[in-house]
């Protein structure tokens, strides 16, 4: 057991962080997230370049071959920048979809295109029912002769603005299957939400769309397993990106405790405010842990429902405590849209609630107590 | 990084539930909360250091088992889990045996280390005072050196194990005229001396495992001296990194979540069992989330002193946060368990033989006791955090 990262880690680490505050003042980050696209292509071709969108795919298939558990340090990083864009859409939604249960003829058509940066991918699953379990889905596939055709509203889809395929879930005869769709197929259409992170949720609806029966992600009403796994390796990256969010809201904090005078000394200097600090910091710590434990486990393959699940709840609830703190730490100006506390804020209340709030994976882990 | 436990550290961990179920079912002992600072049990101790698991992380050359510190979380972790009563070799094997390791003369190794490890020192910690708790520097009790001998005179209290302990790690002032960190120094002695006397102090479980100590006029040995004179203050703090350091911080309570999650199965409400509850359910459960970041908390502690650093902010860290999910785990016990929560483990009425109310009781002192959970925030914010001290 040890905890240290690689070497080649620390360098992943270190190329990452300068690169995104070099490329992503917050600025940037307001200029992109006020764009319609909500991304920046020149951006994003810069990180495909850097070999950030194939990272953890096969090099086959123009990944670099390295493991989910590198990429929680880009993710992590990623947080920290508060990087808006289709990444964890493209990259950890879809790709590690295709490349799980896609035929070899898809992973070798689509996975490059990820990996590329060329094609955007995006996930179509949770419904105006706003449920991540199966019963809260209604989008139907109904075979007619080599198509499938499909119809109904999915909601809080990423980046469905500027995807050019989406995986989408829908009920089938027997079951749920997955489907690859092209974003541009006849019947589908897309409104941007507007949303507390100021990222292009959206509500997409598929109007009888006719997608070829070759389209169907792995084996046909055997969707769901896959579903789980999504929402899973979902649930983790977030609390990747959650560890970089909260870790900078808490290095702000602390850099303004140190700064800021009243009475004549650093806020920083009171009790108070130092075992605020240390609240924040115990809640980051055991977040990074629970994080990096579960993106260990996924990368070795290991069974981890239970684990996940401890991760998010703690997540969730430990984001929320650690950004209120940095607000009371922060006072008048932390409220300010010119301060870049905001954008953590925003962040983190929008992470606490995706792939599972902490209702949700308390009664994950009250199964798995036996209870 | 890497998450895993080796083959052999997973063999030792069955090797240890193996010992400790056998025990439990020979009827040598009860699995009981608190028990690693509670359960004085001098058989288990002998039994414990004929497995050489006392002195586990302690070198080779001193007969210790030079194993990391990760294989003694395992065995304290198993210790914990069944409640074992390891109470009169706890102290001596976390931290007086690596001090004296570290501190102590070669005579002091060879005479005190074998002690130790067969299981025959049981030590109490000589710290606190009635005017130096959180402000330790601040204490009064004296060792005046005479002749070949320094001769003790003064009290301390919340002395754990007091009523058991033959041997006492102590921290007196041996420099008044110095200022107050630089005159303090360390000893370690037999309490079975002229002047020395002990006076249980009855606690809010009504049980009294700390104590006060008087010393008057005690003479002991000039070799009791651990460590360099008037420097103790500054070997006792690294000491205290080790004191906060362990699992027993987080489950010294583990006994009454087992049991709690055995009696809402069991236990029916309203026509059905009260694991069905959601509230039950989801109180549980959050309780399970919290114990399992302590536990990592707990493993990077052990991770960072096989590195061979002093666990300090970590441990801090650790502390803080493990005791008061144990607060928290004993509060929700009581709440779920409703009205028979508040009844004494003499009431024939008492669920799980009133281990919630010893809990909920017991765990009042856990965030005081080796650092006040504030003091343990003030060393994040200032040593991790490098906040201004003004």
């Amino acid at each position: 057991m040890q905890l240290a990262l690689s070497e080649e880690q620390e360098m992943l680490r270190t190329m990452a962080r300068d690169f995104l505050s070099d490329k992503l003042p917050k600025t940037a980050v307001k200029e992109i997230e006020e764009s319609e696209a909500g991304y920046s292509p020149e951006l994003w071709k810069e990180m495909a370049g850097l070999g950030w969108m194939g990272l953890a795919f096969p090099e086959k298939y123009g990944g670099s071959d390295m493991s989910f558990l590198d990429l929680a340090i880009l993710l992590e990083e990623m947080g920290r920048a508060c990087l808006p864009g289709p990444y964890f859409s493209s990259v950890v939604l879809s790709g590690f979809t295709i490349l799980d249960i896609g035929s070899e003829e898809q992973k070798a058509e689509y996975l490059p295109q990820i990996a590329s940066g060329e094609k955007i991918f995006t996930l179509a699953l949770t419904e105006p029912s706003a449920s991540y379990e199966a019963d809260g889905i209604e989008t139907k596939a109904v075979a007619e002769g080599d198509n499938y055709i499909i119809s109904g509203t999915k909601l809080f889809v990423p980046d469905a603005n500027v995807a050019d395929f989406m995986l989408v879930v829908a009920k089938t005869d027997k079951g749920f299957s997955l489907f690859i769709v092209d974003a541009k197929s006849e019947g589908v259409s897309h409104t941007v939400l507007k949303t507390i992170a100021e990222d292009k949720l959206c509500e997409v609806v598929f109007d009888k769309v006719k997608v070829p029966k070759d389209n169907i992600l792995g084996e046909p009403d055997k969707g769901w397993d896959e579903v789980e796994k999504i929402i899973q390796r979902g649930a983790v990256a977030k609390c990747c990106e959650m560890v970089g969010c909260i870790q900078q809201a808490l290095d702000m904090t602390v850099e303004y405790a140190k700064d800021r005078k009243q009475y004549g000394r650093p806020i920083g200097s009171f009790q108070v405010i130092q075992h605020y600090c240390a609240d924040m910091a115990i809640d980051v710590e055991g977040t990074r842990l629970a994080a990096y434990k579960v993106a260990w486990m996924l990368s070795e393959g290991l069974p981890c429902t239970q684990e996940v699940a401890i991760a998010k709840a703690w997540a969730g609830e430990a984001c929320q405590r650690v950004m209120a703190l940095a607000h009371q730490i922060h006072g008048a100006i932390g409220v300010t849209i010119d301060h870049d506390l905001q954008y953590y804020t925003r962040r983190a209340k929008a992470a606490e609630v995706s792939f599972g709030d902490a209702s949700f994976y308390r009664e994950v882990v009250a199964k798995e107590m036996g209870l | 990084m890497d998450f895993r436990l080796s083959e052999e550290q997973e063999k030792f961990r069955q090797e240890i539930r193996d010992f400790l179920e056998g025990e439990i079912k020979q009827g040598l002992w009860e699995p009981k909360c608190d028990a690693w600072i509670m359960a004085h049990d001098p058989e288990f101790t002998k039994r414990v250091a004929q497995k050489g698991w006392i002195g586990l992380t302690w070198p080779k050359e001193y007969n210790g088992q030079g194993r990391s510190y990760i294989d003694r979380l395992i065995l304290t972790e198993e210790m914990l889990r069944y409640g074992a009563p390891a109470a009169c070799h706890w102290f001596a094997d976390r931290q007086i045996g690596g001090a004296i390791v570290h501190y102590g003369t070669d005579e002091q190794k060879k005479e005190l280390l074998p002690m130790i490890l067969r299981g025959e020192a049981y030590v109490g910690l000589g710290m606190s005072e009635p005017d130096a708790g959180s402000d330790l520097a601040s204490l009064k009790t004296k060792a005046t050196e005479d002749g070949e001998e320094f001769i003790i005179d003064g009290q301390k209290t919340w002395t754990s194990g007091g009523s058991h302990m033959n041997w006492i790690y102590l921290v007196a002032r041996t420099d008044p005229e110095a200022p107050k960190h630089k005159g303090i120094s360390e000893f370690f002695f037999r309490t079975d001396l002229p002047g020395v006397n002990v006076v249980p102090i009855v606690d809010i479980t009504g049980e009294a495992h700390f104590n006060e100590v008087f010393f008057e006029n005690v003479h002991i040995p000039k070799t009791s001296l651990i460590g360099e004179r008037n420097k103790g203050f500054y070997q006792i703090l690294n000491q205290l990194d080790y004191e906060r350091s362990g699992m027993e911080r987080l489950m010294a309570n583990y006994p009454l979540f087992e049991a709690l999650i055995k009696y809402v199965k069991e236990t029916k409400r309203k026509g059905q069992p009260l694991s069905k509850d959601p509230l039950v359910r989801a109180k549980l459960a959050q309780l399970k989330i919290e114990l399992e970041i302590g536990r990592l908390h707990m493993y990077r502690v052990a991770m960072v002193m096989d590195e061979g650093r002093a666990p300090n902010w970590e441990s801090s860290m650790s502390k803080a946060y493990g005791t008061a999910f144990e607060q928290r785990l004993a509060g929700a016990a009581i709440e779920i368990i409703g009205l028979y929560g508040q009844l004494s483990p003499e009431s024939k009425w008492a669920p799980m033989h009133g281990m919630a109310y010893h809990s909920y009781l017991s765990s009042k002192g856990y965030s005081l006791q080796a650092g006040s959970s504030e003091v343990l925030k003030n060393i994040l914010a200032l040593r991790k955090l490098e906040l201004p001290s003004q």
